[in-house]
């Protein structure tokens, strides 16, 4: 399984300025909902998250420590 | 597509004006679709038109002497884009590039000075649309000058890591600003500054803490 930015449905006005701004087109309006596909293609640039005017769009980070 | 009243309604410097008013305005303005990472203008460069975004994203930024590029923001359909620039009567402060396919809305500088000769309301407007920009921009000073985001983002990240067995928490760029009480742009560029100095790893989803002993004394240096 792929990570991929998540959504929120309920906070999502479908403006679709994500599907907009994504450049490997991961984000795609099905049955007039937002959805994210699984692609290798996504950097995790977070620039959906950055446009979502309603935050329902998010890209979460791990944080870890390395191990040495 | 050509310009249309009810958007020029959704505008700030033009929203409660009558119809008969936004008819008159109409002729003076001018749209414009451009694709995808066309620029719209260039820093430096003189601003002759104000431009309003009508649909899709732009990034404006700035570049320094050794081309690394700055994002001051990004544009939402709506916003005007250079309005500092046009009345301040200087060189464009930023660059602007599209970054979806997107339309604007374009007015020349002595045709606007025409609108706000003959329309003062919209003049009242633009200064209560630049007051809100000032007031944006004393934030971001207040964040750049008085407080040491990089150090508290350094901290947030040694706080919420996983360590071993111990799962650590998942955050976004808006959370972490919103916990080190600053912009999401802010924290962007602090996290790029860390990667920069090689203290932390940005892979895909993951941040990477590379030397936590660093980063700890960051925050001692910066707290």
């Amino acid at each position: 399984m792929i990570r991929m930015p998540e959504i929120d449905q309920d906070k999502c006005n479908l403006c679709a300025l994500c599907i907009a701004i994504c450049h490997c087109g991961a984000i795609v309006i099905v049955d007039n909902r937002i959805q994210v596909m699984e692609t290798e293609a996504c950097g995790w640039c977070t620039l959906c998250e950055a446009v979502c005017p309603t935050g329902a769009l998010t890209c979460p980070f791990e944080i870890t420590l390395e191990r040495r | 597509m050509p310009v249309e009243t009810n958007i020029l309604l959704a505008l700030p410097y033009f929203s409660g004006l009558g119809a008969t008013e936004l008819e008159n305005i109409k002729p003076m303005l001018f749209d414009k679709s451009i694709p995808r990472g066309d620029m719209i203008f260039m820093e430096g460069e003189p601003a002759e038109t104000l431009y309003f975004l009508i649909n899709g994203i732009v990034k404006l930024f700035k570049t320094s002497a050794q081309g690394k590029e700055q994002i001051i923001s990004l544009a939402r359909p709506h916003e005007v884009l250079n309005d500092v620039s046009i009345f301040g009567n200087g060189p464009n402060a930023v660059s602007a590039q599209a970054m979806t396919p997107i339309v604007i809305y374009g007015i020349k500088k002595d045709r606007l000075e025409a609108v706000l000769t003959q329309y003062p309301q919209v003049g009242v407007r633009i200064i209560r649309a630049l007051s809100e920009r000032m007031q944006q921009l004393l934030t971001l000073i207040e964040d750049l000058s008085f407080k040491h985001v990089i150090g508290r983002v350094a901290k947030i990240l040694l706080e919420n890591a996983a360590d071993g067995d111990v799962p650590g928490h998942r955050l976004t760029q808006q959370e972490m600003a919103a916990m080190a009480g600053t912009a999401r742009e802010v924290v962007a560029r602090s996290l790029k500054t860390l990667e920069e100095r090689g203290l932390i790893r940005l892979n895909r989803h993951r941040i990477v803490v590379a030397d936590a002993d660093a980063l700890k004394e960051m925050i001692e240096l910066e707290p």
